[in-house]
């Protein structure tokens, strides 16, 4: 058994602004393998897109800082020299963002910037980065890819736009793929499209993924582990059947029962999480969440920092109270959805009394 | 107002083969974008009304030109009875006051200089929907509260707001004419996860308590499903199918409504890996020149000859939905003049039809 492929410990980002210093990422650890999928999910100001970005110090600091250990592969990301680091980015760790049409260059032809890299970091001749595009373009399914090769980025439809930067973005084979809202601005069947294919990228080239989303559906598709994270903080880990089958954090439960499902049919209003989330300029005391949570039930929630505790074999929880069981089941999608006929509504008949946050409006 | 107020099947917003053309290039390259082509759907009085597709495909347009914010090329718009084409200038502006839209982006649609309390009063202001400046305070102040805000709040600017409070801000404003129909074109895709239910528990609650009948126009079909009673699914400019909100999940009609439910990820990970895809090959065609026939053709999995020949009407396919799809018998306008049906073909669709009765 190998060792993890990337170890991040404690990893600490701010942002020194004029009102104040902004804590966007907090106390990150987590651990990557070979192979593995590992979504990060949150709503916009998490710390989601941030914490990737400064695994290999893609923020400019200052403002921003960086503290804590980035291990990919023994070295660590956070010390290494720029110099250094240049031959990490894209060739260990490749990166593909949200919008294809800003990350694309507009003024050059899609088959130069697929070769950029390529030609920076291989020591390949122009001709043989050429073939290589052809067949990367190809994987991605780009049909007639050595026809398309100078064509430019508004040539393209959007799901094609997004295969040319995952072709960039795999370029020079990177050990870690980080997928930062890949899929958001696709339509839903090309978001499928582009969820399969870099799942069987992933498999041929055993490569691990970082799969940022706000989009809990698309999480439930394709990761191994998720991790929730809110005001910085990574709130809930765990597996992913575990974490929608079992979630136990109140925000965990409360975005899940606050999503519309495809094929929930009873027509009930959805349960709302109240209020906004904090800046990260001022952060409230004691746990993050308190001011939103309707389970909050615990002096402690006000005045002291809940812990990242382990409560069940690789399921961690940052809260001083656990959803109790009914309340996780209700909240999981899969008890919501149309039940295939009647035996499923039996087995959660226990009389495990009214949920705190259930009975509410 | 129609004698049969609130009874099942009486249409407050009837569309009949709406198109609407843009008009793109000069001289020999001149040609149109049929962004919408051939719309026709109905929305009954208290009722939502689900408006899904992918983007591109006319939906938003389709809202447009039921308020007349865009001149449909052809087809009519009836409101509560009334074509809406006859109106006098004078009549449309009287109309404008009861019909009226929630754009998507809260950061776009309300004007960064403007107190929020002035954008809101501005509708009272121009259909005359006050007496003086202290019924005029005290209508925003009302409205701000009925959407969630504190009255407080009407001499600050939008910039002071987040995204939710932003996009309840543009519901007091729409809600200020008193309208009785509104358009949601797009209202919670700007908002996270946690604000957008925000944002559609309260949509639903003004619903009930004012009697609204809604467009809700949007590309996430589970966001769709929750809010609407029936939904239409467009495609090219197109509805092709349209049921109750059940039904489309239940028993699709259309292959590319199938295809699309088939795409959209539900958080339930066993689920997610039992699901089979209906894959759709290739990109949306260009609605500058889509396809003869169907529009769907092109990317079909149940292709046949005539989808080529016949552009398919929306006809009632079993109780309660109708599809725009020849598998449910060939009807529809023919696309060539000369559409003679041979022996041959009479059997494919039969057998077609006889295919997809039990599944």
């Amino acid at each position: 058994m190998s060792g993890p492929l990337l170890s991040v410990r404690d990893l600490n980002v701010r942002f020194g602004t004029k009102r104040g210093t902004a804590q966007v990422v907090r106390g990150m650890s987590y651990d990557l393998h070979e192979g593995e999928t590992l979504a990060i999910v949150g709503e916009s100001g998490s710390g989601k897109s941030v914490s990737t970005l400064a695994l290999t110090r893609l923020i400019p600091t200052p403002p921003g800082r960086i503290e804590g250990q980035v291990l990919l592969d023994g070295d660590d990301l956070v010390t290494m020299p720029e110099k250094q680091l240049l031959q990490v980015r894209g060739t260990r760790v490749g990166y593909v963002f949200q919008d294809p049409m800003t990350s694309l260059n507009p003024v050059h032809p899609i088959g130069r910037q697929v070769t950029e890299g390529m030609r920076f970091h291989l020591d390949v001749s122009e001709h043989e980065a050429r073939d290589r595009a052809v067949d990367l373009l190809r994987q991605v399914g780009i049909p007639g890819a050595e026809k398309r090769l100078d064509d430019y980025p508004h040539q393209f439809s959007g799901g094609m736009r997004q295969r040319v930067v995952i072709a960039i973005g795999l370029a020079c084979d990177p050990k870690i793929l980080i997928a930062d809202e890949m899929t958001t601005a696709l339509d839903v069947t090309t978001q499928a499209q582009i969820t399969d294919l870099v799942q069987h990228l992933q498999e041929e080239r055993r490569m691990a993924v970082i799969w940022i989303t706000h989009d809990l559906g698309v999480v439930a598709g394709i990761a191994d582990r998720v991790m929730v994270m809110y005001a910085g903080q990574v709130i809930e880990e765990a597996s992913v059947d575990r974490l929608f089958a079992e979630p136990r954090h109140p925000y965990t439960v409360g975005l899940l029962m606050s999503l519309p499902v495809l094929g929930d049919l009873r027509g009930e209003a959805l349960t709302a999480i109240p209020g906004l989330p904090p800046s990260p300029t001022d952060l409230p005391d004691g746990c993050s969440f308190h001011p939103r949570c309707s389970f909050r039930d615990d002096e402690r929630c006000l005045t002291e920092q809940p812990p990242l505790r382990e409560i069940a074999p690789g399921h961690h929880v940052r809260s001083f109270y656990e959803v109790d069981d009914a309340t996780a089941r209700a909240a999981s999608a899969a008890q919501r959805i149309e039940v295939e006929p009647p035996e499923a509504s039996n087995d959660d008949g226990s009389p495990d009394a009214g949920p705190p946050g259930g009975g509410r409006p | 107002m129609t004698a049969e107020v609130g009874s099942e099947h009486d249409p407050l917003v009837k569309v009949e083969d709406l198109r609407v053309h843009f008009p793109i290039g000069r001289g020999r390259d001149k040609t149109a974008v049929r962004a919408v082509d051939g719309v026709s759907l109905e929305v009954h009085r208290g009722e939502t009304l689900g408006l899904v597709g992918e983007s591109g495909c006319g939906k938003s347009t389709t809202g447009l030109a039921l308020l007349r914010l865009v001149e449909p090329t052809a087809g009519t718009v009836t409101f509560d009875g009334v074509d809406l084409a006859t109106l006098s200038r004078r009549e449309l502006r009287r109309w404008r006051r009861r019909a009226a839209m929630i754009f998507q982006d809260p950061y776009a649609s309300l004007d960064p200089r403007v107190p929020v309390g002035e954008t809101v009063g501005e509708a009272l202001d121009i259909h005359d929907l006050h007496q003086g400046k202290r019924e005029r305070s005290a209508r925003i102040a009302e409205l701000l509260e009925r959407v969630g805000l504190h009255p407080d709040v009407v001499d600050r600017y939008p910039h002071e707001f987040s995204g939710g409070q932003r996009q309840r801000l543009g519901i007091a404003r729409a809600l200020a004419c008193e309208p009785e129909f509104l358009v949601c074109d797009e209202p919670i895709a700007a908002l996270d996860v946690s604000i957008q239910a925000q944002v559609m528990n309260l949509l639903a609650e003004l619903q009930s308590e004012l009697g609204l009948t809604y467009l809700f126009i949007a590309h996430d079909l589970a966001a769709v499903q929750h809010v609407s009673d029936r939904i239409a699914v467009m495609y090219l400019g197109r509805v092709v199918e349209l049921a109750d909100r059940t039904r489309i999940y239940r028993d699709p009609q259309h292959p590319y409504t199938r295809a699309l439910l088939s795409a959209i990820p539900v958080p339930d990970p066993p689920r997610e890996r039992r699901r089979v895809r209906v894959p759709l090959p290739g990109d949306v065609p260009s609605p500058t020149d889509p396809p003869s026939g169907c529009r769907f053709r092109t990317r079909c999995p149940e292709v046949f000859e005539a989808c080529g020949r016949i552009l398919p009407a929306l006809q009632q396919v079993g109780a309660g939905g109708r599809a725009a799809c020849l598998l449910h018998g060939e009807l529809g306008d023919p696309v060539e003049r000369s559409p003679h049906p041979d022996a041959g073909r009479g059997t494919t669709t039969g057998s077609h039809v006889a295919e997809i009765d039990p599944g």
